[in-house]
């Protein structure tokens, strides 16, 4: 996948990627693309053997996907979350804090408006599924 | 006839075509028949003006006149403040185009 | 009022940054306006009628003189020597251009305000009681809360994308200054019967096509969950809301479609889960936050005024409002003057506001969603040299709550949705009422008029509504009757057919009539109306 951007060191996930339904009936995906009207903790049960989870993003505008991810991270999901789709670049960073860590637009992103999109802000208001430390708790340290 | 509105990409300013070019004053604007889904597509494409928009318009004492009154209002200005308007000096205007 | 520490500054200093980022990419033709759309209304940036609209947020309306400074001299050097206060507490600017956009925030960030989020599919501006802090009968001063809001609802990675756009409020009295309930989460600070402090969380409000009163989903949650709890409302929105229908897609459909029970249900149960999550600001937050609201040092002073001059007694009766310390009222600054355009301010006025904030109220200035402007704080032995100085800039109408004191949404003169013009017929509508004195006799009565069914001005609200329709192609205005925004909330009834520009401007004298005809003893016009209902209004009106 020539646009594949990814913020973790490990090799990256090339299993066959199952759609929602299948992944909950069929029991040995390791990989598996949710739509924005899935439920991702439909697949809770399943996360041990999950790799990869693709969000699909269909619509940029379109912002459930961000629950879902912060909704496999908070159940401890360690493996790859991917934003596939209508992804743009002002939006990475705030995937990356809901516990995006690959990206799979279907528009390559420009490499320097990536940079700047992941390194524009210096703090964070509030807690969500990265390990950014929120300014509330900095304040009181 | 058909018309052609938008604004500039920059500034915001309304901006009425007048077969080259944009221009401030709905007096400039021509009939653009069949051609405008083109003009605006290519217009659009080379950013001189942002989400442009054809308007039906009657030609009235050699001017062109919007059907709606919202397209005759974005052609002068709010009509409470004449002195913002595009002509801040004549007192009839606003009640032309209501 | 809350000052910026070296964070809040660095976040408003990058949102600057990243703006500019944007919009010249926009310029440069990397960014189609599709995709710069979401980007310019998350700050603020609309494309109206006639230009570019900014949208500056004033946080829970609450502002001092510098701030005010600022919002005058953006409007002369960008704009044209004017603003518009607006029912969110905020101010527009209707003539901005693009490439001045980046400039003008970083004027904004240079005295700590900021255009973020005043716009778009997010969590907007925290509204407020615009007498909060000052006003005797609150419980506590909600703006800590509000506050504590801004910040997790600010830059929040979750919910940058909602369905739609989504407004809170937050009060502390039992007296609704603030549309609390129709908002989409409406916060009431309440004390439980352990003496504690909690948040009562009304969910599902709103105006707009389907407008909607918030039903309560839950009385009383401890302030130490209060951003927990409140995540968990977003996020069940943020999966559930309609997206299918930009008109169905508020949570108010959500709440309704699920009911309030289901709704609630499953927020507890998102709620349990988050509670897990340790998101949760320290509790010492909050401490550190209310000691930016505390009292400033009231002193005491003559508890009454000099009535000989009748129109001084009369301004004081009408726009101040009682403090809770009895040598200082609230003072309300009329954007509403006969025949002018409400809750517009030129800058002259807006300095003239300043100036005299940072002399009379402690620096401080609070916008309120009737679009008039509050010094919260002020002396009462202040008040004759006070009034003397607004009346003089045109700031002196003694209209608070009267027939004059209209709400209008900018209507067909600004907006591009519009339907028909708001602004004129307030105009006309305010002179007459002044001309023909009946002003005076008719009492409280809130008229709101939108200029669409979006309901920017709160038509729905009003004890008299007007609505502006598109009768094909000609401005037509719908009437409704029984509105009320206070802790009353109703929606208002549409009278009947509707009626052109003079016509809906002489409903509305018949309508005054009927009440002055049936109105018993100290009735206002809300009252009279909701005893004797809609039929006898009905009946002068069309037969
Ligand atoms: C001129 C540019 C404006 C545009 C394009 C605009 C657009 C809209 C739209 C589309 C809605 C309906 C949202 C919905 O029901 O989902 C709305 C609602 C609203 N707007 Fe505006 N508006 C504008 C100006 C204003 C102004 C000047 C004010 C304040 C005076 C305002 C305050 C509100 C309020 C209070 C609501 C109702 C919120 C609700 O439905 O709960 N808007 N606006
Ligand atoms: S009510 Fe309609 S006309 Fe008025 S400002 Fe809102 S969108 Fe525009």
């Amino acid at each position: 996948m020539t646009n594949l951007i990814r913020l973790r060191d490990d090799a990256p996930v090339n299993d066959p990627v199952a759609d929602f339904e299948a992944c909950c009936d069929q029991s040995n995906a390791t990989a598996v693309r949710i739509e924005p009207g899935d439920d991702a903790r439909a697949l809770l049960p399943f996360l041990d053997r999950l790799n990869l989870v693709e969000v699909n993003f269909p619509a940029f505008g379109d912002g459930r996907g961000y629950s879902a991810a912060r909704i496999l991270r908070e159940a401890g999901f360690t493996g790859e979350i991917r934003a596939v789709g209508d992804v743009l670049v002002d939006q990475v960073n705030n995937m990356k804090r809901c516990g995006f860590d690959a990206f799979a637009p279907d528009a390559p992103l420009d490499a320097d408006d990536l940079e700047t999109a992941l390194n524009r802000w210096p703090e964070d208001y509030q807690a969500a599924a990265d390990a950014s430390t929120p300014i509330w708790n900095k304040r009181h340290e | 006839m058909n018309i052609l509105t938008g604004n500039d990409l920059k500034t915001g300013a309304v901006v009425w075509w007048d077969g080259n070019n944009w221009s401030l004053n709905i007096e400039d604007a021509v009939d653009v028949g069949d051609d405008a889904e083109a003009i605006m597509a290519r217009e659009e494409q080379s950013r001189r003006v942002n989400v442009p928009y054809a308007v039906a318009a009657t030609l009235t004492d050699g001017v062109p006149r919007p059907d709606h009154i919202k397209d005759r209002v974005r052609g002068l200005g709010p009509t409470v403040r004449p002195d913002l308007t595009l002509k801040p000096d004549d007192p009839s205007a606003i009640t032309e185009i209501i | 009022m809350y000052s910026y520490d070296q964070y809040d500054q660095a976040m408003v200093d990058a949102r600057v940054a990243e703006f500019r980022d944007q919009a010249q990419r926009r310029i440069d033709g990397k960014l189609s306006e599709d995709q710069f759309k979401p980007l310019r209304l998350m700050n603020g940036l609309y494309l109206q009628l006639h230009a570019y609209m900014l949208r500056v947020a004033i946080p829970y309306g609450t502002l001092n003189g510098r701030q005010m400074h600022a919002l005058a001299d953006i409007a002369d050097k960008y704009d044209r020597g004017y603003g518009h206060f607006t029912t969110r507490q905020n101010i527009q600017y209707n003539w901005i251009k693009l490439e001045d956009a980046g400039d003008i925030l970083a004027d904004l960030a240079a005295v700590e305000m900021h255009a973020i989020q005043t716009s778009g599919n997010c969590i907007r501006n925290i509204s407020s009681d615009h007498f909060a802090g000052a006003a005797q009968d609150e419980l506590v001063d909600p703006r800590p809360y509000a506050e504590l809001l801004r910040q997790w609802s600010s830059f929040h990675p979750e919910f940058m994308y909602l369905p739609r756009k989504f407004k809170i409020a937050v009060i502390a009295s039992d007296t609704d200054r603030a549309a609390m309930r129709l908002h989409d989460i409406g916060i009431q600070i309440v004390k439980n019967e352990a003496g504690e402090l909690g948040a009562s969380f009304y969910v599902g409000g709103g105006m707009g096509r389907t407008p909607m009163i918030a039903p309560n989903i839950r009385s009383f949650v401890p302030l130490d969950q209060l951003i927990t709890y409140s995540e968990a409302c977003l996020r069940v929105y943020n999966r559930y809301g309609r997206r299918d229908n930009k008109y169905k897609a508020r949570i108010k459909i959500l709440v309704h479609e699920l009911g309030a029970e289901e709704y609630t249900r499953q927020v507890e149960e998102e709620f349990a889960h988050l509670l897990q999550q340790g998101i949760e600001p320290p509790i010492a937050e909050l401490e550190r936050i209310r000691t930016f609201f505390e009292d400033p040092a009231f002193e005491d002073g003559p508890k009454t005024i000099d009535r000989s001059d009748p129109d001084f007694a009369l301004w004081v009766d009408r726009n101040t409002h009682r403090h809770k310390h009895d040598s200082y009222v609230s003072a309300v600054v009329s954007l509403k003057p006969v025949g002018g355009i409400p809750g517009d301010a030129t800058a002259e006025q807006m300095h003239l506001m300043a100036e005299l904030a940072e002399q009379y109220s402690f620096d401080e200035l609070r916008v309120m969603h009737t679009q008039n402007v509050v010094l919260p704080h002020v002396k009462i032995a202040d008040l004759h040299a006070l009034w003397t100085k607004l009346d003089a800039a045109g700031l002196g109408t003694p209209n608070l709550d009267q027939i004059g004191d209209i709400i209008a949404c900018p209507g067909l003169d600004y907006c591009s949705l519009a339907n028909a013009r708001s602004i004129p017929l307030s105009q006309k509508i305010s002179e007459r009422f002044a001309a023909n004195g009946k002003q005076d006799i008719l009492g409280e009565l809130k008229l709101k008029i939108s200029g669409c069914i979006n309901a920017c001005g709160h038509h729905h609200a009003g004890h008299i509504g007007i609505l502006g329709v598109d009768k094909k192609g000609v401005e037509n205005y719908q009437l409704s009757l029984g509105g009320s925004e206070a802790e009353d909330t109703a929606l208002g009834k549409i009278t009947g057919r509707g009626f052109d520009e003079a016509g809906v401007i002489d409903a509305v004298e018949t309508v005054t009539d009927v009440y002055l005809a049936q109105k018993q003893g100290e009735e206002r016009f809300l009252d009279t109306y909701n005893r004797i209902g809609m039929a006898p209004f009905k009946e002068a009106l069309y037969d």
